[in-house]
């Protein structure tokens, strides 16, 4: 009766259901996100920023509720500006990625918080860690999260290839968010990309009349119609 | 843990919970909590910012306050529970003052913003201050909208409350980047308006707040379109309408009055005198 099923949003909460997604390649990462946020079934920023700047060449993807990843990444953005002026070098983004690991484990029983930490360092180039909701950290060559992620797996799998440059990777990321803002009613709007390399960040916007398109059915009614039945009628004949 | 304790820091105090909680599962109603079920809207313009709000409070279905001021101070808007929004920005407002006194610097938005969401957050939405956050500073001028879970958004356009739906709908019809002064009080008052018309939680008047570098403009009472009217015909009912009876009983009054015999009086005074002197 009393126990909290910490799984769920409160009541009125305002939620990033969300499709994020970052990628390594040779020179950088290429991280990206939808712009929805909701509360219930109302949009409540239709051009959100997803992407949240942590350090220099370090930044997140932020899903799950908003109140609660704009609280982890704020906390997080002042240890790191805190370690950049003690240790007089930019953090490396395994260390930031811990930060987040550390905040999302330690308190797992009061927050809905699945983040995508991306970035450049000098230590190992480009890296992308993982921190699903309970509070995991997992290095991956490619992440991908929120509730638009689950329609998308597939496409990933079979589409992914190592040795990409920026190009290639930016496409991947463009394709996949589009595919899961196609599918998830809870994703949407436009797309932000970023491009974190050593020379700086890049930042890249695709408006939501412009995302790529793929196959959206064809018209039942009207001209192909006859096509269809004349198709269908041909094959009747064959058998 | 279910102790209230009397040593309390500063703050919001709790210690009732447990009543209420305790009165609650004996099967005593709850009282309601005064909530501005809201319109209120933010806008950029060109040299600034442009606050609206409605002017109903309600409680439950009765409306509490038909012309109360939801423009806190002069850079916040509140909706929600009308006792945490008026608490929470005088509190931030305070400490907001005392921070600028201790930085010597002027105050900027993005600090009230972040004061306001830590404070939030940390009450893990039992503090039900939704906030529409909007203000010009050094770094140029800034509208934000808070929600009582501590998340905030920074946009160009935004409404809060029960009536942000009609009044969204008027700006995404009708906002453009780089307005006039006089084209933005428009609009939000349309935006609020919409609020006003279609939203059951809002109603009476329209507030409007422009905030420019310069100064602040407190525009109370912008559009008043549910001024009462003088009523057309009256329950008043003309002399002689009613019969009734009159009797006069000044005639029962007797007039009476009373003359002292002089010379008996002063002569029993003497005697007493007299008395008193033996």
């Amino acid at each position: 009766m009393n126990t909290v099923d910490m799984q769920q949003l409160k009541a009125g909460e305002v939620n990033l259901g969300t499709s994020i997604m970052a990628v390594q390649f040779d020179k950088g990462v290429v991280i990206g996100a939808d712009s929805r946020t909701t509360t219930g079934s109302y949009i409540a920023n239709r051009v959100t920023d997803k992407l949240t700047h942590v350090h220099d060449r370090v930044y997140c993807c932020r899903s799950g509720s908003a109140a609660d990843t704009q609280a982890v990444a704020d906390i997080v953005h002042y240890y790191l500006q805190m370690y950049s002026q003690q240790y007089g070098a930019p953090p490396s983004v395994h260390t930031a990625a811990t930060l987040f690991e550390k905040l999302c484990y330690e308190n797992k029983d009061q927050l809905l918080a699945g983040i995508i930490v991306a970035g450049w360092d000098r230590e190992v180039g480009p890296s992308v860690y993982n921190i699903p909701v309970g509070g995991g950290l997992f290095r991956q060559p490619w992440a991908i999260g929120g509730s638009g992620s689950t329609y998308v797996y597939g496409y990933c799998d079979a589409t992914y290839q190592e040795g990409w440059g920026k190009d290639e990777t930016v496409n991947f990321v463009k394709n996949t968010l589009a595919l899961a803002m196609s599918r998830d009613g809870s994703s949407g709007g436009v797309i932000r990309l970023a491009v974190i390399t050593e020379d700086g960040v890049e930042r890249l916007f695709i408006p939501g009349n412009e995302l790529p398109r793929f196959w959206e059915g064809k018209e039942v009614l009207g001209q192909d119609m006859n096509k269809t039945f004349t198709h269908l009628a041909q094959m009747e004949i064959e058998a | 843990m279910d102790s209230s304790n009397i040593y309390k820091k500063s703050g919001f105090d709790f210690s009732n919970q447990i009543r209420n909680n305790f009165l609650a599962a004996k099967g005593v109603p709850v009282p309601k909590a005064t909530s501005t079920g809201t319109t209120i809207v933010g806008c950029l313009f060109k040299d600034g910012i442009v606050l609206g709000a409605d002017t109903r409070a309600t409680a439950g279905e009765i409306i509490a306050d038909k012309n109360c001021e939801k423009v806190v101070n002069p850079s916040c808007c509140g909706a929600g529970t009308a006792a945490d929004t008026e608490f929470t920005t005088a509190l931030i407002s305070s400490n907001l003052e005392l921070h600028s006194l201790s930085t010597g610097r002027k105050p900027r938005v993005v600090t009230a913003m972040t004061m306001l969401k830590q404070m939030l957050f940390q009450y893990q939405g039992h503090i039900g201050a939704a906030l529409v956050l909007g203000g010009v500073d050094v770094t140029g001028p800034h509208l934000f909208t808070i929600h009582p879970h501590g998340s905030t958004d920074k946009l160009p356009y935004v409404t809060m409350g029960s009536g942000s739906l009609a009044a969204m709908a008027v700006f995404e019809a009708g906002w453009k980047a780089g307005m006039e002064r006089q084209e933005a009080i428009d609009l939000v008052s349309a935006a609020i308006s919409a609020g006003i018309f279609n939203d059951l939680g809002s109603g009476s008047n329209v507030d409007v707040c422009v905030i420019t570098k310069e100064r602040t403009d407190m525009l109370r009472n912008y559009i008043k379109p549910n001024e009462r009217v003088t009523k057309e015909r009256h329950y008043k009912f003309t002399r002689g309408t009613t019969a009734y009876q009159s009797e006069n009983i000044r005639k029962y009054i007797v007039d009476e009055s009373i003359t002292y015999l002089t010379g008996s009086a002063t002569t029993a005074t003497t005697a007493e005198e007299a008395m008193d002197v033996s």
